[in-house]
């Protein structure tokens, strides 16, 4: 059953080297290959959620050299070098962070889909900006949409995270 | 983790943080896109840009030539026609002669990937004779020339017509001191879920089809998968993985579920199918576009004498859950307030645009806006604060309605009276500068639609399944859908509740027809009231199977013994206990396995006049929100400052939820007062994207305080009625007369845009009206 299909796409000669979420990588990556297909598809890191392939959403957000980065608009070669850190890399290995807690504890999450990428850009808000007033909360996360929560509890999550100490 | 709830329960009343959090903050909780199967195939769709054209024929034989094709289907292959209402099955998988929008999908490949598929896509050769375009509701009423399907009534495109009429609205209306009306216009709007629709399917050799899809009904999918497909319901397995919203916008059986499906069927193969966020707008099924005209009679104190309503429904190209809306639109304005004489006259078209649908708080809102804005004037003219107005006609509890519907709770007054003092409303109204306004909006919504949509066979709405092992761990199953309001959460903690144990030890299980049994899914509201009354039903079997055990190896008769915490104890004796462990092994020696199963069925409700069921349920949620709005009268930009939400689920379950149900159905709300509209050329969709079809920014979102005063129901679970949906309607009346209370213009065009708030002020004032003396 697994003849041609496996052989989808030939993987293309030009070679990709950057870190990801702290480990070395090295990966074909053609030269339209856009990040998120790259991560998702390739990488296997689906925590990085694809909501509209057109940078309004948010939800692929990951973090180029520690800003937080559209990955559907960022081409794969453009991290040649760079250190890319994804939802996987901000999760500790065992437990949660400070600022997914506070996230779980606070209601943040409805239907989650969203999620991942609102924890990426508050985590980078948070480091940041330890102590980021309520309109600097909101201007962070303006670049994320979610549809379910009006957006309440979120900032709430991240407000309490920075008063516990950071992300 | 969350806190303990005032009340007498142990967890419910409380704060519950949702037990798949801690996936979803990690980015493990797997949606169906997440998913992957060994020697999966890309699917893909081919949408129609033609408005209305008849398929004269599609040539796909160079798209099957294309290496890496496996599969090219049309719509013949499977043309057997479905819809989520069984009285109204006019859709296909793929278009069976005619494409009816632009974006109706007629032709679906399955190819090795992505590219290869879009080569093959551009190669389906159709011929094509181009029909009637339908664009204008208005037009499709009467006699048309290529009606959009043949079953419109009498030639023309209307789907649906609802005529009704109680008491006597002519009389009432002759012997009023005052009458008022509401002409009112809204723009379509969408879900906008985040989570784009995706689905895999798998056919294997023994003869059994495996779909995994982003579904609020995995059970009517499993349904019109096999009436479509044509193989019976147990060779079909249907799985729910996490959904990323769906707000009514994943509740009807979709067609690219079931092309996709016939793909996996015709090529042997996994195939998935992901849309893109331009394939997610032209399936749209959201809020339909409506023109309403509300008329309200009452006499010189106020009480209301009669509803005249007329409604005139933009249906897009498929019924869908139209026949519901056409009746909702009418009869959903029978609450809160006592209504003796009612007239209504609905009608729902087609229209060559993508379809309209069920979306949040489904067929309440137009109406609600309209009737709220209507009342508003009403308090105006006849010198009543609305305030008095609404609660001087307030259903009581234990009220039935013209038409019919049982209230069987309401703390509708406790609403009013609560939010009127926080919002300081009497030193507020009217007397705000010009610019500032205060509004009062309130609504109802059921809690349950009280007739399931299939009525073969005769089944309980919900059924949920309990297994625990010696391992003391407690599976739960139940085709409840949890997409995002934490109804994986509640199932848990009514679980753990009854039991007396802690949250971690029920595991709620995956959504998996093989193993769940059949609930209606996230619809209507019904999820907390149904489900939550079959999983109380189960657990307490299983309680009682302990009980008995307890006492046998405690030695007191059953009746003394009672439920702790994580034990069993003897009542008035709590050191005579035993462990909820030792209790469960006692239990199973001779049998194993613990399971139980219980149901909850909807008692017989409504008339016997056509369309009686509409809009029964077993309960009603209530609400009163009063907003507050500042608008620049230069620019005609205002922004919503605050929302006090007076809101009746009888008992909250869990605190966190209906708090996050109630803030994001103000942001729905918000949305579709403010600006979000699907705009179109005809009947070409103009901004099938998140960039142009704006849904509310943090910024945008006004403070919001919550009031929670419902009582106990007498029939919800442990006194529970919804909160996913009722919680949107009051929001936009309450911004509409809070606008006018600020810049004394009605604005009865949705969404209220600042243009048309810069065009009403220059109207007022055109008129001659000064409004606090501007």
């Amino acid at each position: 059953m697994l003849d041609d299909c496996l052989v989808t796409e030939m993987p293309s000669p030009d070679r990709l080297d950057f870190r990801l979420n702290g480990q070395p990588v090295a990966v074909p990556c053609a030269a339209h290959r856009i990040l998120l297909d790259l991560l998702r598809e390739d990488l296997r890191l689906t925590g990085t959620k694809r909501g509209c392939d057109l940078g309004t959403c948010g939800c692929c957000t990951v973090l180029v050299d520690g800003r937080p980065t559209l990955s559907c608009l960022t081409l794969g070669r453009l991290v040649e070098g760079r250190e890319v850190t994804t939802i996987e890399g901000i999760s500790p290995p065992r437990g949660l962070s400070a600022l997914q807690a506070a996230f779980v504890e606070n209601g943040a999450t409805q239907c989650g889909f969203c999620t991942p990428g609102f924890i990426v850009t508050a985590t980078a808000l948070l480091r940041a900006n330890p102590r980021p007033s309520r309109e600097e909360i909101e201007r962070a996360i303006s670049g994320n949409l979610c549809r379910c929560t009006g957006y309440t509890k979120i900032i709430e999550a991240i407000q309490a995270a920075a008063d516990a100490g950071g992300p | 983790m969350g806190s303990t709830p005032e009340g007498p329960y142990r967890l419910l009343g409380g704060r519950i943080p949702y037990v798949e959090g801690p996936l979803k903050v990690t980015g493990r909780a797997e949606y169906t896109d997440d998913l992957q199967r060994p020697g999966m195939l890309v699917g893909r769709l081919l949408r129609s840009p033609w408005p209305h054209a008849r398929l004269k024929s599609i040539d796909v034989s160079a798209a099957r030539a294309v290496p890496g094709v496996y599969a090219v289907l049309t719509g013949e292959r499977y043309p057997t026609p479905f819809g989520v209402l069984p009285i109204t099955r006019d859709e296909t998988a793929i278009a069976v002669d005619k494409a009816r929008y632009i974006g109706d999908i007629i032709a679906a490949v399955a190819a090795r990937d992505e590219a290869t598929a879009e080569a093959a896509l551009a190669l389906v050769r159709c011929e094509v004779e181009p029909l009637t375009e339908h664009a204008d509701p208005r037009m499709g009423v009467g006699k048309v020339t290529d009606p959009i399907h043949a079953r419109g009534l009498a030639g023309s495109n209307i789907q649906k017509e609802v005529v009704q009429h109680f008491g006597d609205v002519e009389a009432a209306f002759a012997g009023a001191r005052h009458t008022v009306r509401v002409r009112g216009t809204f723009a379509g709007v969408t879900h906008a879920f985040t989570e784009p629709m995706a689905t895999i399917a798998e056919a294997t050799p023994d003869g059994r089809l495996t779909v995994w899809s982003a579904t609020q009904v995995p059970h009517y999918l499993h349904r019109a998968l096999s009436e479509v497909l044509g193989m019976p319901m147990h060779r079909i397995r249907v799985i729910k993985p996490e959904v990323g919203g769906g707000f009514g916008g994943k509740s009807d059986p979709l067609p690219h579920e079931i092309a996709c499906a016939a793909l996996a069927l015709e090529t042997g193969r996994p195939v998935k199918v992901l849309f893109d966020r331009e394939d997610v707008f032209y399936t749209n099924h959201g809020r339909h576009p409506t023109q309403n005209d509300v008329r309200i009679a009452a006499d010189a104190d106020g009480n209301l004498l009669a509803y005249d309503i007329e409604a005139l429904i933009d249906g897009g190209a498929w019924s869908s859950f139209g026949t519901v809306t056409t009746y909702y639109n009418g009869v959903l304005a029978m609450g809160p307030y006592r209504v003796p004489n009612f007239r209504y006259k609905g009608r729902r078209v087609y229209t060559s645009k993508p379809p309209s649908g069920a979306m949040r708080a489904h067929g309440g809102t137009n109406l609600r806006y309209s009737v709220e804005v209507a009342l508003d004037t009403l308090a105006e003219v006849a010198e009543i604060d609305p305030f008095d107005l609404r609660a001087r006609n307030a259903l009581p509890p234990g009220a039935t309605t013209v038409n019919q519907f049982e209230i069987t709770s309401t703390s509708f007054l406790e609403c009013l009276r609560t939010v009127r003092a926080r919002s300081g409303w009497d030193s507020k109204h009217r007397r705000l500068p010009y610019g500032r306004g205060i509004g009062l909006g309130c609504g109802f919504y059921i809690s349950g639609s009280n007739s399931p949509i299939h009525f073969t066979p005769k089944m309980p709405q919900s059924t949920v399944h309990l297994k625990v092992d010696m391992d003391g761990g407690i599976a739960v199953h139940s085709m409840q859908a949890d997409i995002g309001q934490g109804s994986n959460t509640l199932l848990a903690a009514i679980v753990a509740e009854v039991l007396g144990v802690d949250l971690d030890r029920v595991h709620v299980a995956r959504v998996d027809s093989d193993v769940s049994p059949v609930d209606l899914g996230s619809y209507s509201s019904r999820v907390t009231f149904m489900m939550g009354n079959a999983a109380r039903a189960a657990a307490e079997q299983l309680r009682d199977e302990l009980l008995r055990a307890a006492a046998t190896l405690l030695g007191a008769p059953t009746e003394s013994v009672r439920v702790g915490h994580e034990r069993f104890e003897v009542t008035g004796a709590p050191d005579r206990s035993v462990s909820f462990l030792e209790t469960l092994h006692r239990a199973m020696e001779t049998k194993g396995a613990l399971t139980a199963s219980g149901s909850y069925q909807t008692h017989p409700k409504g008339g016997s006049f056509k369309g009686a069921k509409a809009g029964t349920a077993p309960a009603y949620s209530f609400a009163a929100y009063v907003a507050e709005v500042t608008v620049d009268p230069e620019t005609g930009e205002y922004r919503v400052e605050k929302i006090w939400a007076g809101f009746d689920c009888g008992r909250p379950l869990n605190r966190l939820a209906v708090e996050g149900q109630i803030q994001g159905s103000i942001h729905m709300g918000l949305g579709q007062v403010m600006g979000e509209s699907m705009r179109y050329r005809g009947s070409r969709l103009l901004n099938p994207s998140l960039l142009e079809y704006k849904i509310p920014t943090p910024q945008q979102m006004p403070e919001i305080e919550i009031h929670l005063v419902g009582a106990d129901d007498p029939e919800g679970p442990f006194g529970a009625k919804e909160a996913g949906e009722g919680p949107l309607i009051a929001t936009l009346p309450a911004v509409g007369n809070a606008l006018y209370d600020a810049v004394g213009v009605r604005f009865t065009e949705l969404p209220i845009t600042p243009d048309r708030v810069l065009r009403g002020i220059d109207r007022r004032r055109a008129e001659g009206r000064a409004w606090k003396g501007a």
